[in-house]
């Protein structure tokens, strides 16, 4: 290895010449004399111990494949899997938009020189409220699980209240990352987060149960739709009128793909919606892929003014009939009031935003619709084929949308001992439900969406009979 | 700078409606898959398993349109957006925009990447944990500290991680109910406030003094058995680097309280200074700016954090692990703080951040830093030299950026920070920034040189601030009537910003709010 090495491509001031005419200019003698305010006892001695360096990008490229090549991939085999991260077909158009070198590496260009990166922003917002029924959507943040926290959070703000109701039929990671967000007992602005059963027969909110918990110390109820277990609420208005009696906010969180059939939360009474935009042209990444989004009602300006999450208008400019787009209330947020601000709010998951807004575009009213037919209609046929297999029942009834609950209790096998045994039929089987719900041991959620055909849940039926009846696991 | 000559840049502009005007009824962007016929005959329509309460009545109001014209309404956005790639982005300082090689996409790109869901058999998942573990390493030679979670989707994520990590730490001692503050800087990131707000804490903030950072005093009477935690940017985004930082940490050890400092700024101090040789507790780097994952119009993002030995039980599940063959998911952590975020982290800006360490290697890593600052420093020296420019502080040694003052230049001309942003994006660098509120640097502005930038870019940079200060000077409406040159005019009616009945976040309520309102 020689010096010139060091003139990596990504440093072009590493050029001997070109470093010492500007030690020259600044007057130093090397860069390291600039370090000067950092005291000698502080200063690290010696290299790091670190690998590296792969000296060529071939040589690297090759590496890290290497690397990759030991993950298995939902292409490589057939993928049930769900449970907040979906497999759903990303149109070659997103792609192409999400890869353009413009967008993938803005940062925090201003209202004219990234007026094209805040046009999308605005129209994912747009496009989002048409699908939510809702008038305000603020831009997105991490994943679905803060963005609930965040939602629970806003709601005690506005109702000056401490105490939420969460349902049982909610994503575990999801209220686990809520939680969080509550806070001990210990500290004084703690949230109780206390859930509400589901019944066991239909996955539906128990009202009943609703019904005993909720007081007029209560901020909000959150439920979703359709709920991590797969099932679709029927009964929703009816509990954002319970909710809205006791002056709590009605919080639905809603996987944004089921809405070309399901209705928008704005029309059965929801004030605040949050929910994820993955499932809008975002592929999985091994969970990279997660964007949380906050919507809600724009009657009243309490809910913009308590949302933590950035906010964008439309406005005018000095052309007639021509649009800008700039944060709105920019100083209720974290970046406005540092600790008095709402919460907090940082860089999260702007590109996805992008993904969505041309996902939405490309598939349309019609698009959402169809896509919406395929997925539950494959799903119910993926449940009768499952439940034909001795031992196998189908749990919490038929109204679901593209995931269910497989019961294999019956087969006297574990979901864990199925599961390895698919994994020899290159499937990976539906997410153990046994750990996060105690009431469903032994129990599988499974995801079947537009990329499985009827062959490939053949295929999954075909595997799980040998498993189960011939291979004995 | 005298060869240096403004560029005559001209945005591309191209008058593009929003994508909801532009529906033409029965076009279509896409076909998607349609349920096969035997499917067809055996299960019933989706309306019979959809209650009817909650079954849509109306199709939602989204755009119709055709592919192309999809995809050219976007791409035309893309030529509207200027980005890090095509700028010179030295304007974006704290935000450390430096270069995203273009191989790191390809590997995202794959399907061993991006086709992985995060619930898979860890069996089948090695590659994407290997990548988790690998890069847990770097960060522990970078910060020398014992343990990493690379779950934080951001850096005010990870500055959340440190609050609830404190939090649990001091309820595990029994001492939480007592220790109910945190202390930070004005110059610290706003989310080294707001992260242990919203984690339940009252915070102090403590001002710089005439050197440009807060005296010990001041920490000192700060402290008391109330303090949690203390979180510092160092350097702080003025680009002053602490002296006595290794005394901070002391006067709030001697307190029982713990030490964190943000690393925003960690791309001067690779391989130059860790957080434990200054005592700290935790540290966290942004993945998206000292380490090269690219910013995606502020995110996907990574915030990962870093802490000693004692604060590791109360890190978030799951842990990465590896017991000399395999690698594990550990979410048996009784005392851990539970979930920030779901799964387990950013996989694919984990993989670029490690993909660039390994391109550099130890020596590479130092040299990204030397030549940053020496970068920053070149670049103030061209700075301070323009009319109208000053930068504040008795400390004059800065590392990685600076934060300059344009009050003299708004003082004598009219010509403040905003004012000079508007007019030098015109010269096709993008828009400079100014500071985090408040503005404790009167008319700041923050440009930051990382090692991404030639000696080129440093002067056309300088240049096109020159450019602005000599217009400010002989004629300031040239500079109040900007810009000239971008994608759309200037912007008026700025109090819909601020006014319910004026603002319009979406084009819904847009339509129902104004366009209504304007129709008779």
């Amino acid at each position: 290895m020689t010096d010139d090495y060091f003139i990596h491509p990504y440093i072009p001031n590493a050029v001997p010449e070109t470093k010492r005419a500007m030690l020259r200019e600044i007057g130093k003698a090397s860069a390291l004399d600039i370090y000067e305010p950092i005291p000698q006892h502080l200063r690290f001695q010696g290299m790091l111990d670190v690998p590296g360096p792969i000296h060529s990008e071939a040589e690297l490229k090759r590496h890290m494949k290497s690397i990759l090549a030991k993950n298995v991939s939902c292409e490589d085999y057939l993928s049930f899997l769900g449970g907040g991260c979906w497999q759903h077909y990303v149109p070659a158009a997103v792609d192409e938009v999400v890869n353009r070198a413009e967008f993938i590496s803005a940062y925090d260009g201003l209202y004219y020189t990234d007026h094209g990166k805040q046009q999308v922003k605005f129209e994912y917002a747009s496009q989002l409220a048409e699908l939510l029924e809702l008038d305000g959507v603020g831009l997105a943040l991490y994943d679905w699980g803060t963005v609930a926290g965040l939602s629970l959070r806003m709601a005690c703000r506005i109702t000056g209240r401490s105490q939420v109701l969460v349902a049982a039929s909610a994503g575990p990671e999801r209220v686990a990352v809520a939680r969080t967000l509550c806070g001990p007992a210990e500290v004084p602005s703690h949230i109780a987060l206390e859930t509400v059963a589901f019944d066991p027969a239909t996955g539906e909110l128990n009202l009943d149960d609703l019904r005993a918990k909720i007081s007029s110390a209560t901020a909000a109820v959150y439920i979703e739709m359709p709920t991590y277990l797969g099932t679709i609420e029927g009964r929703a208005a009816e509990i954002a009128v319970i909710a809205h009696m006791h002056g709590a906010q009605f919080i639905v969180g809603v996987d944004p793909i089921s809405l070309g059939l399901l209705a928008g939360p704005g029309s059965y009474g929801a004030d605040i919606v949050c929910g994820d935009v993955q499932s809008l042209g975002v592929h999985m990444s091994c969970g990279g892929g997660l964007g949380g989004f906050i919507a809600f009602r724009d009657d009243d300006p309490v809910y913009a003014s308590e949302c933590p999450l950035i906010l964008f208008t439309i406005l005018e400019t000095e052309r007639e009939g021509e649009y800008a787009f700039a944060e709105m209330m920019e100083e209720r947020t974290s970046y406005g009031l540092r600790d008095k601000g709402k919460d907090w709010v940082g860089t999260g998951a702007g590109l996805w935003m992008v993904a969505s807004s041309v996902y939405m575009t490309l598939l349309g009213p019609k698009g959402f619709r169809e896509l919406g037919d395929t997925v539950i209609r494959r799903a119910h046929y993926a449940a009768k084929r499952i439940a034909e297999i001795p031992g196998v029942r189908i749990g919490l009834g038929e109204a679901f949308f593209k995931e269910f609950v497989v019961d294999f209790s019956g087969t006297g096998k574990t979901v864990a001992e199925i599961n390895k045994a698919l994994l020899g039929h290159h499937i990976f089987g539906g997410h153990d439900l046994s750990r996060d719900f105690p009431g469903l041991a032994q129990c599988a959620l499974y995801c079947v969406t537009e990329v499985h055909t009827k062959n490939d849940i053949d295929r999954l039926a075909a595997a799980l009979r040998s498993v189960l009846v011939v291979e004995g696991v | 700078m005298g060869q240096t000559k403004v560029r005559g840049y001209r945005s591309a502009r191209w008058d593009e409606p929003i994508i909801m005007e532009m529906s033409t009824p029965g076009e279509r962007g896409v076909f998607v898959p349609l349920v096969e016929p035997e499917i067809k005959g055996e299960i019933a329509e989706a309306s019979s398993y959809i209650p009817a309460s909650v079954s849509r009545q109306r199709p939602p109001a989204l755009p119709e349109i055709s592919q192309h014209q999809a995809l050219r309404h976007y791409l035309r956005l893309s030529q509207q957006t200027m980005g890090m790639d095509l700028a010179n982005d030295i304007s974006e300082g704290t935000c450390t925009m430096k270069y995203s090689p273009k191989v790191h996409d390809e590997l995202c790109r794959l399907p061993q990447m991006a086709e992985l869901h995060p619930l898979q058999d860890e069996e089948t998942l090695q590659g994407a944990l290997q990548i988790l573990y690998e890069f847990r390493d770097i960060l522990r030679a970078i910060s020398g500290l014992d343990e990493v979670s690379l779950q934080g989707g951001g850096g005010a994520h990870a500055a959340f991680i440190n609050a609830a990590v404190v939090r649990a730490y001091h309820a595990s001692r029994g001492e939480l109910p007592r220790r109910d503050e945190f202390i930070t800087t004005m110059f610290s990131h706003p989310c080294d406030a707001a992260a242990p707000a919203t984690a339940g804490f009252k915070v102090i903030t403590l001002m710089p003094d005439e050197m440009g950072y807060p005296p010990l005093d001041q920490l000192k009477a700060a402290v008391s058995e109330r303090t949690a935690g203390v979180m510092i940017t160092n350097p702080e985004d003025t680009g002053i680097y602490n002296p006595a930082i290794d005394r901070f940490v002391e006067v709030v050890h001697q307190a029982g309280a713990l030490a964190f400092t943000d690393q925003a700024n960690a791309n001067s101090v690779l391989g130059i200074a860790r957080a434990r040789d200054a005592g700290f507790d935790a540290c966290h780097f942004n993945l998206h700016k000292t380490f090269s994952s690219p910013h995606g119009c502020a995110g996907p993002a990574a915030g990962a954090y870093c802490c000693t030995q004692e604060l590791a039980p109360f890190l978030p599940v799951p842990v990465v692990t590896f017991d000399g063959r395999t690698y594990h998911l550990d979410y048996d952590r009784p005392l851990s703080i539970g979930k920030v975020r779901e799964f387990y982290g950013n996989v694919p800006v984990v993989l670029r951040a490690l993909a660039w360490c390994l391109s550099l290697g130890p020596r590479g890593l130092r040299e990204v830093s030397e030549i940053a600052v020496l970068n920053n420093n070149y670049l103030m020296k061209k700075l301070l030299a323009i009319r109208g420019v000053t930068m504040p502080y008795e400390e004059r040694r800065r590392l990685d950026q600076v934060r300059f003052s344009l009050r003299q230049m708004k003082e004598e001309t009219g010509i403040g920070c905003h004012e000079f942003q508007e007019r030098q994006i015109d010269f096709g660098v993008q828009s400079v920034w100014t500071s985090h509120h408040p503005f404790v640097v009167p008319e700041p502005i923050t440009p930051e040189p990382c090692e991404t930038y030639s000696r080129e870019d440093l002067d056309y940079w300088a240049e096109t601030a020159a450019q602005v200060s000599r217009e400010a000077y002989n004629e300031p409406d040239k500079v109040l009537g900007a810009p000239y040159n971008q994608p759309i005019a200037k912007m008026k009616g700025l109090e819909a910003l601020e006014e319910h009945e004026r603002w319009a976040i979406t084009w819904r309520a847009y339509q129902r709010k104004i366009k209504r309102r304007a129709s008779p």
